[in-house]
């Protein structure tokens, strides 16, 4: 698009401008206003300004009808990225919503400010088809998760899975780099279109296999796919609960839908096949070893584990494997708008499952001092609210109707079983995947019968809910049922989003 | 009218968790409520449903029209039967369950959601539909049997749980498989399983999804050799549960084999018809022949309870008007049978005497002590052998008849099974009820203090009664309802054959 005017790109960056004015704001208000006010005010007032602001991002959103491509794709701005933006909007919203009664933190103003930022990175990140741009926003985001991951002083074990999260994030960012680099070297191109013309004439060429590798393993370590998943489970347990919370809700969000158009636009013409049998060289196969082994590992580790977030880590792990089921899909022209709605549908649930699965760890470890599955013994009769939304939750990741989680996966697995027809070529896939679904149920179930079936302390108190996590948690357990039960209301305007598009 | 039975089911459901926490006697009180609307809807429809009139479409929305999901339920003859069935087995289970005192919200509200997941089964006829119900079914049963269970509930919780979700895996497996061939031949994607059952699936496709669909669901009816869930669940879950799971779960695995497997690939069916056959065979046979070993009262009566379930999916395999009938009758008959024989073993002789060893009970002569259960007993295993004047009579004859043309020798080995559950019978009830040799050098019975039959137990055993006597002398009330029904699924598994 030619002639596009300061004021048109304002209008379309208002979201992303309203989100850095808010970040500022939040600064200006806990470390001018609030200073000397007791923390748990500073948490409160903080969480109040920067929700206000996603609440005005949100606004922006769902009004402006801005439609834009910039540059050839440096920035895309179109009905589908609205709505990824809305998700990631909402999961921040969240992420906030479950801060406000944290204490594990000096820097309020900080952390707060750093959670907005690190959304701006994810909403830039989704709004672009260009390759440096990716890299920029991608390392926004990075490095505001890092400092987040970091932000509890109080413990070692923080501090290490932060020092995990930071080293094994920066090594991916350098494959990605790396990978980029090839990419552009090979067909003179930064942006998605121009690279997947300039790489027809390099479809046998060596390095291109090594350029593709390198990216999807850059993207992998981010979703936490095996084998780049060992950081997740120490991040996800020793981060504080909305920074860990963040980091696997949003964060996916993002990443799963920028990998899938680096994938499906970028490299396209070089997907090979990954149909059973008849492997070829390209990304297809390549994500299919990746989600094999992230299905299997992912879920088969869960069980063993007993803590709460670390079994939610591997419970994602479990799940990225899954949504590269979607991604696969989309490999194949015939089924790729259906596909791209079944994964969006499925991350921004998965999304806000997590958090919502999250939020419940936050209360837990703030009454009780500690995460482990033990501790929610006898939760039902401490907590009837907690209890029940740990179930809603867990139900959903195990993908129990009338929950979103298993609309999602269903969706996902139609659309794999879809991609190529006639000769079924994903069935193995799709029968790994549903086959470790059932393993799944085993380790959720276990956590559930810690808190219905295991009697307790009978002397423990009841839990008090603050109100500020009873309302996310339930807005997230209503969003999760209602999503569920009339998955049509996300998937219409989905749908309607993909096909206005460009094609994606 | 039909409808409601899963909505008031659902309702109650939300009322019962809404309830204050220390309302334990009002919970019961409303479940029954709820159970007894459900009821009265289910009756209701049978009643202005007309026998023979086919396929009745009682409710159809477009759910999500990307992938042609219609909410959509109707019934038949044979839906019919089975919600009778369950509206007759809620009520009797929640009767049986009046003593359940702790935590009683959440028991009756796992149970009021299980009991709606099943009549949403049997109302469902889009396959995406019937899959979501046959899931919601799943986790109360967990619960009810984790909480409330007695015997290693933990273990036989989790091992049912898991049986169910993979069952229903290789279900789900199979449903996109038929989805995706479907939509690839006709061009229109649907779920319906009217407008799936009149595609031509190729014959080697419907080679490999009849099995995984087939044994998806047989697992929940207790197919052999998927079976040992159902002893271990029967005997750890509370009387209430255990009287739904026989009577109506494995229910939901039958009716899932028939509506589904069945209807949607007939040339996959005619392939493996003799295997089936054969597990089905191996099911009642070997359920009885254990059956007659056990120590535990309710180990027996689990174990017959995939003896007669092999009956239904004998008579499932016959693929003959009678056969296919008598299966039908089957799924009610055992329904309300096992039903009953549960509530005696587990709410009237073990929650009074605290054991099920037959060892034990030998030496209390609970004939005398509990004349009301040692009657009941009698009566219900006088219909569960298949005596003349109970539906388990009319069931099983026909099934025999059936797999008698069908397969003569398969019809002789379940002759045998039939034998022998006349046999752990006797024995089990010779030994809890009518061992005197023991008593007698004992002097008087070991539990002096013996609570009394309670009016609740005394509703329920009389309702299930009532009922297997009703289709045992009088048939018909049923049959008419199933046989036009079954004799156009089998035209329309001969259409399959057509080709």
């Amino acid at each position: 698009m030619t002639g596009v005017g300061y004021s048109d790109l304002l209008a379309a960056l208002a979201p992303e401008t309203a989100l850095v004015l808010a970040a500022v704001a939040v600064l200006f208000v806990d470390m001018g206003l609030m200073r000397s006010a007791p923390l748990r005010q500073r948490f409160l007032t903080a969480c109040a300004v920067a929700g206000l602001g996603c609440l005005v991002t949100l606004g922006i959103l769902a009004s402006s009808g801005a439609h834009l491509r910039f540059l050839d794709g440096v920035l895309v701005v179109d009905s589908l990225t609205q709505w990824v933006k809305v998700f990631l909007v909402v999961l921040t919203l969240f992420t906030a919503g479950i801060s406000a009664q944290a204490e594990f933190t000096e820097h309020v103003g900080e952390y707060f400010a750093l959670v907005l930022l690190a959304t701006v990175g994810m909403m830039f990140l989704v709004s672009t088809e260009e390759i440096l741009m990716i890299f920029v926003s991608l390392e926004l985001t990075s490095l505001s998760l890092y400092v987040l991951a970091a932000l509890d002083k109080r413990t070692r074990h923080a501090s290490e899975a932060a020092l995990k999260y930071f080293l094994f994030g920066s090594v991916a960012a350098a494959f990605t780099l790396f990978g980029l680099s090839l990419v552009y070297g090979l067909s003179g191109a930064t942006n998605l279109t121009g690279i997947a013309a300039g790489l027809r004439a390099h479809r046998s060429d060596p390095l291109l296999a090594v350029a593709v590798v390198m990216v999807i393993m850059g993207f992998g370590f981010k979703v936490a796919v095996v084998p780049f998943h060992l950081w997740a489970p120490d991040a996800y347990e020793g981060a504080p609960v909305p920074a860990a919370a963040l980091i696997a809700s949003g964060s996916k969000v993002a990443s799963f839908f920028v990998l899938a158009k680096i994938a499906v636009l970028g490299f396209a013409g070089v997907e090979g096949s990954g149909a059973w049998g008849q492997l070829r060289a390209g990304w297809l196969p390549v994500l299919a070893v990746l989600a094999v082994g992230s299905m299997v590992l992912g879920n088969l580790t869960a069980i063993a584990q007993g803590h709460l977030r670390r079994l939610l880590a591997y419970s994602a792990i479990a799940h990225a494997g899954y949504v590269l089921l979607g991604l696969m899909a989309m490999g194949y022209p015939s089924q790729r708008s259906a596909a791209l709605a079944a994964v969006l549908y499925y991350v921004a649930t998965y999304g806000l499952t997590t958090v919502g699965a999250f939020g419940v760890a936050s209360v837990i470890e703030r009454v009780l001092g500690n995460g482990r599955i033990d501790a929610l013994a006898g939760l039902s009769r401490r907590s009837p609210l907690l209890a029940l939304c740990l179930m809603v939750f867990l139900l959903s990741l195990a993908g129990i109707p009338p929950l979103a989680g298993f609309f999602g996966k269903f969706g996902l697995f139609t659309a794999a079983m879809g991609a190529d027809p006639a000769g079924l070529g994903l069935l193995w896939l799709v029968g790994i995947a549903i086959a470790m679904s059932t393993v799944s149920l085993y380790y959720y179930l276990r956590v559930l019968k810690q808190a219905y079936v295991v009697a307790g302390d009978e002397e423990a108190s009841r839990i008090v809910v603050p109100w500020t996590d009873r309302l996310v948690l339930i807005a997230a357990a209503v969003g999760v049922f209602l999503l569920g039960a009339l998955p049509e209301l996300l998937l219409g305007p989905l749908a309607r989003a993909i096909a206005g598009g460009n094609g994606f | 009218m039909f409808a409601w039975t899963i909505y008031i089911s659902f309702a109650g459901v939300a009322v019962l968790m809404l309830l204050p926490r220390d309302q334990g006697g009002r919970a019961r009180w409303v479940a029954l409520g709820t159970a007894l609307a459900g009821a009265i809807a289910a009756f209701g429809g049978a009643f202005q449903y007309q026998a023979g009139s086919g396929l009745q479409t009682i409710a159809r929305t477009s759910w999500i029209p990307s992938l042609g999901i219609d909410y959509h339920l109707a019934v038949d003859g044979i839906s019919v039967t089975l919600i009778l069935l369950t509206a007759v087995a809620a009520v009797a289970g929640i009767l049986f369950s009046w003593n359940i005192t702790g935590r009683a919200k959440e028991f009756f509200a796992f149970y009021m959601a299980l009991i709606g997941g099943v009549y949403g089964v049997f109302l469902s006829f889009d396959a995406f539909v019937l899959f979501v119900f046959y899931e919601i079914a799943i986790i109360p049963k967990y619960f009810l049997i984790a909480i409330w269970g007695s015997t290693r509930k933990e273990y036989g919780a989790m091992k049912l749980a898991l049986y169910s979700f993979a069952g229903s895996a290789l279900v789900l497996i199979g449903l996109i498989g038929t989805f995706v061939v479907a939509r690839s031949q006709t061009g229109v994607p649907t779920f319906d399983l009217t407008a799936l059952a009149q595609v031509d699936y190729p014959e080697s496709f419907q080679r490999w999804a009849l099995p995984l669909v087939f044994v998806g669901f047989g697992i929940l009816a207790g197919l052999w050799p998927f079976h040992t869930w159902a002893p271990t669940g029967h005997v750890a879950a509370p009387t209430g549960a255990s009287m739904l799971l026989a009577g109506v779960v494995m229910k939901l695995g039958a009716y899932g084999c028939l509506r589904v497997a069945m209807t949607l690939f007939p040339a996959g069916l005619r392939h493996w018809q003799t295997e089936i056959a054969v597990l089905a065979v191996v099911g009642i046979v070997a359920g009885a022949m254990t059956a007659l070993v056990q120590k535990d009262f309710k180990f027996v009566i689990g174990y017959s309870s995939v003896s007669h379930m092999g009956f239904v999916l004998l008579g499932l395999a016959t693929l003959n008007e009678v056969g296919l009938s008598g299966a039908v009758l089957q799924m009610f008959s055992h329904g309300v049978i096992a039903g009953l024989l549960f509530a005696v073993v587990g709410r009237m002789v073990y929650d009074r005497t605290h054991t099920r060893q037959l060892d034990e009970l030998e030496g209390m002569r609970l004939a005398r002590a509990m004349p009301f259960a040692a009657v009941t007993f009698v009566l219900a295993g006088m219909a569960s052998m298949g005596l003349p004047g109970f539906s388990g009579f009319v069931a099983e004859l026909q099934v025999l008849i059936g797999s008698w043309r069908a397969f003569p020798t398969a019809g002789l080995a379940a002759g045998v099974g039939i034998v022998l559950g006349v046999a752990y019978l006797l024995r089990a009830l010779q030994r809890a009820f009518f061992a005197d040799s023991a008593g007698d050098a004992r002097g008087e019975p070991a539990g002096e203090a013996i609570e009394p039959i309670s009016l609740p137990e005394r509703a329920g055993a009389i309702l299930l009664l009532g009922a297997t006597l009703a289709i045992g002398l009088y048939p018909r009330l049923l049959l008419d309802f199933i046989a036009p029904s079954v004799t156009s699924l089998i035209q329309g598994l001969e259409r399959g054959g057509g080709s």
